[in-house]
């Protein structure tokens, strides 16, 4: 049993740096290294997880534990390096992470306005660690989530953004968490809380990105925590060095008659995984979980959704898509769990991959658990390559071979990225895909 | 052949098959520069494949035979180049594109023939103008402009998009795939409306129907009859008042080998 020992021993791994960084938590509040002790605890007993556990059938984490990751070390990164990753145009509060760790000089969390407060959870457990008691590690469930477990276990600082009540945060708040290269492989462990008040709107975009061809991991856990009536509008744009490893953790608990939107997308990494989590908690919440993947050469990109109705009138919308090319491998799970007093819940789940190349491969898996009898659950899934006749239409008008492929695969893309209400994202998005797709597209041209 | 009186198109013992199956079994035809030829035949008989042909769908294997086109040979083309020489084609089926916006896809296969032709590329403003008066033309919806290519538009939006891009584009040989079929009259009449105000001593057309009620608005100069992928018979504009009085049977027994 190679695999087994080796997750046992990538496992063991972990436990010890675990260990180490707690000597650097004697300042920490009780219950939060309560919290971190049950988490390492959890992370212990589920280890690495193998291709036997079923969250992880498709997707072979073996590099994860078979490569010594250690605590990334500090570094510095200049504010020219920097910029380069935040969305050109977005006005608001800028936090900067390098290596999970604040990085205040290339930061700008502004003033603290009516109602908004852009901080991070480092200062909060100095100044005010009882605020984060009831939300912190409260919704990323570190039982069955084994790498938001080491997350939780292992994280120096995060993102802390609170919105009170009755208030409505127009400019978005932008969290950057860069990942250097460095001389060993290094993990890092980059955290966000985002807590929303009642009757409260926020948007928030978060950017993962490595500086050059960084090998490292990255664990990553967002927790958003919707109140009564409010709405968020989030973005999630993974664009890490394609030789990195980015597990990801993004966790919404919705309150009475809220909304939530989030967008997922998923450049970069070697292997890259994302769990988006929600949990409608109470009556008439709406949730859409958004995704766009693209993917090429030898990466993996994996999308697990979760949707949780747990009450009533609830309803939820999802839409993710992928784009993959040479021998890259995409994996789609999309979980819809209605509960029995959930009843008059109304979910919608789409699945699409567009394949460019033979060998490009997708796993898609609809999981729906209803337990309520008056409920509307739908889910499709489609596989395919670019229309043909759409592209006999387009080069029948004098558009080129190359031009018309990639007009075809944007407009695929476009589907999702159309749907991002913030405009300055949507233009990332173009850049960025239109930085990509040119590679993605040449690995597989058909004459 | 002088230089005067070019052929714009000429096809020489054209034979194409479709997954291994003849279509195509000797077409021999000549369209000179400013005509307008009708071709006109039974469901079946090979219009379709022969407006494909030309087109450059790669599903269509060409077996023996050849086609010139202003002098080259347009087999040797990819589709793109054959449009950036001004071939045209009005699709039967127009395809629908979801996301890709209908003036956006007009401007960037505009700017491809004019690229190709050695002219600057349009810009936004001038290509607005230019289309403005052409959707008059067509009696366009100027709301199609900003839907997807063909997305969610009717049977007969579909068809009017079609001579609304060939009146923009402007091509020099024209090939229209049954553009009738499916319109109501007052359609055809602004379809054939389009297609007129092209008409020039340098521009042709290839008209392809399966009725005569289209040729009442497209006077062509030339009918042509295919039957079991062969041209059995052509004649004049009358020719095509012949077959809507007899049908098609009595032409195909013609055609039959002895």
């Amino acid at each position: 049993m190679a695999t087994l020992s080796a997750s046992r021993a990538g496992t063991d791994h972990y436990l010890g740096a675990i260990e180490r960084a707690e000597r650097d938590r004697a300042h920490e509040p009780a219950w939060l290294r309560d919290v971190r002790r049950r988490a390492a605890d959890a992370f212990g007993r589920m280890g690495v997880p193998t291709t036997r556990d079923e969250e992880w059938r498709a997707t072979n984490v073996a590099p994860i534990a078979d490569t010594p990751f250690e605590p990334a070390p500090l570094a510095t990164v200049s504010p020219d390096e920097a910029s380069r990753f935040l969305v050109p145009g977005l006005a608001g509060p800028v936090l900067v992470f390098v290596n999970g760790r604040y990085a205040a000089e290339l930061s700008a969390p502004g003033a603290p306005a009516a109602g908004l407060t852009v901080s991070t959870i480092g200062d909060a457990v100095e100044r005010d660690p009882e605020f984060l008691a009831p939300w912190l590690a409260r919704h990323s469930d570190s039982s069955v989530h084994p790498f938001a477990a080491l997350n939780t276990a292992l994280f120096e600082d995060g993102a802390l953004v609170t919105v009170t009540d009755n208030t409505v945060a127009d400019l978005p708040v932008q969290l950057v968490f860069l990942s250097t290269v460095t001389p060993s492989p290094a993990i890092s462990a980059p955290r966000a809380l985002v807590v929303l008040g009642r009757n409260s709107q926020a948007k928030l975009v978060e950017t993962f990105g490595s500086l050059g061809p960084a090998r490292g991991f990255t664990t990553a856990v967002t927790e958003v925590v919707v109140g009564d009536g409010s709405v968020v509008e989030h973005c999630r744009l993974q664009c890490e060095s394609d030789s990195a490893f980015h597990v990801g953790h993004t966790a919404f608990h919705l309150g009475r008659s809220s909304r939530s939107s989030s967008h997922a997308f998923a450049f970069g990494g070697r292997i890259s995984r994302h769990d988006a989590v929600a949990v409608l908690g109470d009556e008439g919440a709406d949730c859409t979980l958004n995704g766009l993947y693209l993917a090429g050469g030898d990466q993996l990109i994996d999308n697990h959704t979760d949707i949780d109705h747990a009450t009533p009138h609830g309803t939820s919308h999802e839409l993710y898509k992928g784009i993959l090319g040479g021998r890259a491998r995409g994996v789609f799970n999309g979980r819809i769990r209605v509960r029995p007093d959930a009843q008059k819940t109304d979910a919608k789940q789409t699945n699409k991959a567009l394949l460019l190349s033979d060998e490009a491969q997708v796993n898609t898996k609809p999981q729906l658990e209803i337990f309520a009898n008056d409920v509307r659950c739908t889910h499709g899934a489609t596989v395919g390559q670019l229309n043909q006749d759409a592209l006999f239409y387009l080069r029948a008008r004098g558009i080129g071979l190359d031009d018309a492929r990639s007009l075809l695969v944007r407009a695929f893309a476009a589907d999702v990225t159309s749907r991002v209400a913030i405009e300055p994202v949507r233009a990332e998005l173009d850049r960025l895909l239109a930085a990509r797709l040119p590679a993605l597209l040449g690995e597989e041209a058909p004459r | 052949m002088n230089g005067v009186n070019v052929a714009m198109l000429e096809i020489k013992g054209l034979h194409a098959s479709v997954g291994g199956k003849e279509i195509l079994k000797g077409i021999d035809l000549a369209v000179g520069a400013g005509e307008v030829h009708a071709v006109m035949g039974p469901n079946g008989s090979g219009k379709s494949t022969l407006a494909g042909v030309l087109a450059g769908r790669s599903e269509y294997e060409v077996t023996a035979g050849s086609v010139t086109y202003r002098g080259r040979d347009l087999l040797d083309l990819d589709p793109e180049e054959r449009a950036r020489e001004g071939l045209f084609l009005a699709f039967q089926y127009p395809v629908e594109i979801p996301g890709v916006n209908n003036a956006y896809f007009l401007k960037a296969a505009l700017n491809a023939a004019r690229k190709h032709r050695g002219e600057p590329e349009i810009d936004a403003v001038g290509f607005m103008a230019l289309i403005r008066g052409k959707m008059a033309l067509l009696d366009m919806d100027q709301a199609l402009m900003n839907r997807p290519v063909n997305d969610g538009f009717s049977g007969g939006e579909k068809k009017r998009n079609e001579i609304f891009q060939m009146a923009v584009l402007e091509p020099a040989l024209a090939i229209l795939d049954e553009t009738d079929s499916g319109l109501d009259i007052d359609a055809l009449k602004i379809v054939a409306n389009g297609v007129n105000a092209l008409r020039s001593p340098d521009r042709s057309a290839i008209v392809v129907t399966h009725y005569q009620r289209l040729l009442d608005y497209i006077v062509p100069d030339f009918v042509h009859v295919l039957s079991d992928g062969r041209i059995v018979r052509s004649g004049g504009k009358d020719l095509a008042l012949e077959l809507e009085d007899k049908g098609y049977g009595w032409l195909e027994a013609e055609a039959q080998p002895a």
